[in-house]
């Protein structure tokens, strides 16, 4: 991590001192969350390469004003954020974004299917192709305010400071949407995870 | 102190990333052992999030890095496309 850091100060630095090129080699390591954090936002293939792009070039063009007071990653994933935020501003309504926003206010049951006989899912379960998809459409599916901070801090492996920073919350509220994020999507996939009988005793928390 | 089941839920998510206090901790291990319920929901969860960051599982258009480096080429080249100082 730390070399890595460091690393990337040195490119910076050079960039900065005309080494343009360079700058294709910072970005390299973030491409995939610049887009997922774009995807997370806008659930749009398309709009989140178009995002994933303006944001890269945003923060070409901003260089300069990093400070290196935050990581890198953070202040990219800050720019993918507000691109992310202003693309779906144009495509959706106030009064929709209102109605989410008061779902954090209501105390709503975010507790887990409490089911026994799942307990042992087999690997084999987790290497299917519908279990991944599954829970594509479920994460894409969840509720603006709770798939973004499940996209920064589990998908993209953000911790709870980074993704308050990013996000523009406190880290009380990452903490209590992640959770109900977490309850949600195993809620819903729980009828994916019984669905094949253990067929051998190797399970995937367990084995690794 | 003996927890619920309830109880357990609400903190599972702050168990998984390592962020209970050490008391708390304790409970909830002590309560997993003789709870099967708790316990794959626990399974269940983890198992979750591994998925989630199996790169396999969110994958990214074909072609997009390349789409991108090539976007990012024009702009170096861009003679107007100056580092802004601020």
């Amino acid at each position: 991590m730390r070399t890595t850091e460091t690393n990337e100060a040195g490119l910076i630095a050079r960039i900065l001192a005309g080494e343009k090129e360079l700058f294709h080699e910072l970005i390299r390591p973030y491409e995939r969350m610049v887009y997922l954090t774009l995807f997370s936002i806008v659930k749009n293939e398309t709009e989140a390469e178009d995002g994933a792009q303006e944001t890269v070039i945003s923060a070409y063009r901003h260089l300069a004003s990093f400070r290196g007071d935050a990581k890198f990653s953070t202040w990219l994933v800050t720019i993918a954020i507000n691109e992310g935020r202003k693309r779906l501003r144009k495509a959706k309504t106030a009064a929709e974004e209102s109605i989410e926003e008061k779902m954090e206010a209501h105390e709503g049951d975010y507790s887990p299917a409490p089911l026994t006989d799942w307990r042992e899912i087999p690997l084999e379960a987790l290497e299917r192709k519908e279990l991944r998809e599954a829970l594509r459409v479920a994460v894409t599916e969840l509720p603006d305010i709770y798939r973004q901070v499940f996209a920064l801090r589990d998908l993209q492996e953000l911790n709870v400071e980074e993704t308050a920073q990013a996000l523009g919350i406190n880290p009380g509220a990452v903490k209590v949407r992640l959770h109900r994020a977490r309850m949600m999507l195993q809620k819903r996939l729980v009828p994916y995870l019984k669905t094949t009988a253990p067929a051998r005793r190797l399970f995937f928390g367990r084995a690794l | 102190m003996k927890l619920d089941c309830q109880h357990v839920w609400e903190h599972i998510s702050e168990y998984i990333d390592g962020s209970v206090d050490a008391k708390l901790r304790e409970d909830i291990e002590r309560h997993l052992e003789h709870c099967e319920i708790c316990s794959a929901i626990l399974d269940s969860t983890r198992n979750i999030l591994i998925l989630t960051a199996d790169d396999r599982t969110f994958e990214l258009p074909v072609g997009y890095s390349e789409r991108l480096h090539e976007r990012l080429a024009k702009e170096l080249e861009n003679p107007d496309g100056d580092l802004k100082k601020k």
